[in-house]
């Protein structure tokens, strides 16, 4: 077994020692180390709905890479791939609660959506701030029946909290931002794929063995088996793979075009993502499908897992405008 | 032992668990590794010693006082599925004893059947999806039928280890449909599930404690 090669200092404080680097590199940013919650400087903003997200770590740069103006309040961080605990919820709750109330964005996975419940009804019942969830669920890899836990939330969590920040940013109500939260998660559809398995610090070893030659296609954030083992494919064949069950699954045609993101797993190189971003465009065109806007990088990653997923967002002007509205946080940063 | 148990008896519950959870640890991890992200016995252990350490600054004065404790530190302690499930089980068993000091046989199946439900309104399973429901639900039918009949408490719970045992064993070739493992779909059979089998630890343990 090859040894585990990683900068870190302990596999036990690597979240700790993570945050306190976050807290140096980011002054405009505030960090409660004790609740492991990473805030706006500025929050609460008088006024404007708060938005809340969190999860496992290991998936940096969400959701704390995403606080700031025109995105999220704050993000609540988890041991890696482990969902926060409600009080960390709560603390984050209560610290961006501007008076216009709090949404909370979970990624559909069991323990995150039962500790976000918790949280909310911890809330609900010692204070008098409203709270709305929504849970996003956008992995296509699974089949979204009474026989799953349905579908994963994965790389449409990214355009949510940047579309629904810009909403909440703009003053409108917590309803009004919850509803844009739902509609980009239901215009939103990802896949991705896996070369390699990422490593758990505190395992020391990869988490599923994949042997050279094979490929992983449809696999989850945390190494959560996909839909099937493939031999290794080149881009343009791998980018079908993704890309057909996507189109498949939803009718991207028409309207005001998609947002398309290719994002990286973590170990994959961005030159390798150009490369999947132009099989994608070209794909797409040949679906007659138009790229109205992209993002192309690692936003949703899995610690050192090697790989791409890829998500589309059919898009309409209310979605547009808010894509291209300013933002600044650590990790997207425009017009700001 | 007399047919009713009071707080320090219900603590003496708590720390057995504790204690098997410690025991089985690895197990419980190795199991949830086949199935899950292999950490339930880690994440368990953190949240039981968390409670044992929670307990022993100062003893609870009734079994509601106890049982909340246990639940509110399970909660914050052991994050992912288990912590939720766990922690509102136990707060609803704390809601369950109300203002008791002592719970007889009845009360035991009462406060069980309230966590029972507890775990449902959480999780949302149902019998036959592979997960702590189906170790838990038989273990409280059992329970509440065998006091029913007059049955000494010693002996009920004798029952509804034997009914949680087999309710483990029956998750064995069951296919999940809720958490981690239903990803697996077909895949997910073949293997006892981690929730039950350390849910079954819970009703080992009331029957050391509380016999």
């Amino acid at each position: 077994m090859a040894s585990m090669k990683k900068l870190i200092n302990d596999p036990a404080t690597v979240v700790a020692d993570a945050l306190r680097g976050v807290a140096a590199a980011h002054p405009e940013l505030r960090v409660d180390h004790d609740q492991r919650v990473v805030f706006r400087g500025d929050a609460p903003v008088r006024g404007k709905v708060g938005l809340i997200s969190g999860g496992g770590s290991g998936h940096e740069p969400l959701h704390a890479g995403f606080v700031g103006s025109g995105m999220l309040d704050a993000a609540c961080a988890g041991e890696i791939f482990t969902s926060p605990v409600p009080d960390q919820m709560v603390a984050a709750t209560k610290g961006v609660d501007g008076g216009a109330g709090v949404l909370h964005i979970v990624k559909n996975y069991t323990g995150d959506v039962m500790n976000f419940e918790m949280a909310a009804e911890i809330v609900a019942a010692d204070s008098g701030t409203e709270v709305i969830a929504v849970v996003t669920d956008d992995d296509v890899a699974v089949q979204d029946s009474l026989y799953t836990a349905g579908r994963r939330g994965v790389g449409v969590t990214v355009l949510v909290e940047k579309i629904a920040g810009a909403a909440a940013e703009e003053g409108q109500p917590l309803a009004e931002v919850a509803a844009v939260a739902r509609k980009v998660n239901a215009n939103g559809r990802s896949m991705g794929l896996a070369l390699t398995s990422g490593t758990v610090p505190a395992a020391g070893r990869p988490t599923f063995d994949l042997p050279d030659g094979e490929m992983e296609l449809g696999i989850g954030i945390h190494g959560e088996p996909g839909r099937r083992r493939v031999p290794i494919a080149n881009a343009a064949e791998a980018a079908e793979m993704l890309v057909a069950p996507i189109l498949a699954d939803l009718d991207f045609s028409g309207g005001d075009g998609v947002l398309a993101f290719v994002n990286g797993m973590g170990a994959t190189p961005l030159i390798e993502l150009y490369v999947v971003f132009q099989e994608v465009n070209t794909l797409l065109a040949k679906a007659g499908v138009t790229i109205a806007r992209s993002l192309v990088g690692p936003y949703i990653t899995s610690l050192d897992m090697a790989g791409c997923s890829i998500t589309l967002l059919k898009l309409d002007d209310e979605l547009l405008r808010l894509w291209d509205a300013p933002v600044n946080t650590p990790a997207l940063r425009w017009g700001a | 032992m007399a047919d009713t148990v009071d707080t320090t008896a219900l603590l003496a519950w708590v720390r057995e668990f504790a204690r098997l959870i410690e025991e089985h640890r690895d197990l419980l991890t190795e199991l949830d590794s086949a199935i899950g992200d292999a950490d339930h016995g880690v994440n368990l252990h953190r949240g039981m010693s968390a409670v044992v350490a929670a307990l022993a600054e100062d003893t609870p004065d009734r079994p509601a006082e106890l049982f909340k404790r246990t639940g509110m530190t399970l909660v914050s302690t052991v994050g992912g599925a288990s912590g939720p499930l766990y922690g509102t089980a136990f707060l609803r068993m704390s809601a369950a004893a109300g203002d008791a000091e002592t719970l007889d046989g009845a009360d035991v199946a009462k406060i069980l059947r309230a966590a029972l439900d507890g775990v449902v309104a959480r999780g949302k399973a149902q019998a036959g999806d592979k997960t702590m429901y189906d170790a838990l639900a038989p273990a409280v039918a059992g329970l509440e039928e065998a006091v029913g009949n007059g049955q000494p408490l010693s002996h009920a719970l004798g029952i509804a280890v034997r009914a949680a045992e087999q309710g483990r064993e029956a998750t064995i070739p069951m296919v999940a449909r809720k958490g981690r493992a239903s990803y697996l779909g077909e895949r997910s059979a073949g293997h006892p599930d981690p929730g039950a089998t350390s849910v079954t630890l819970l009703v080992v343990a009331a029957a050391a404690a509380l016999a």
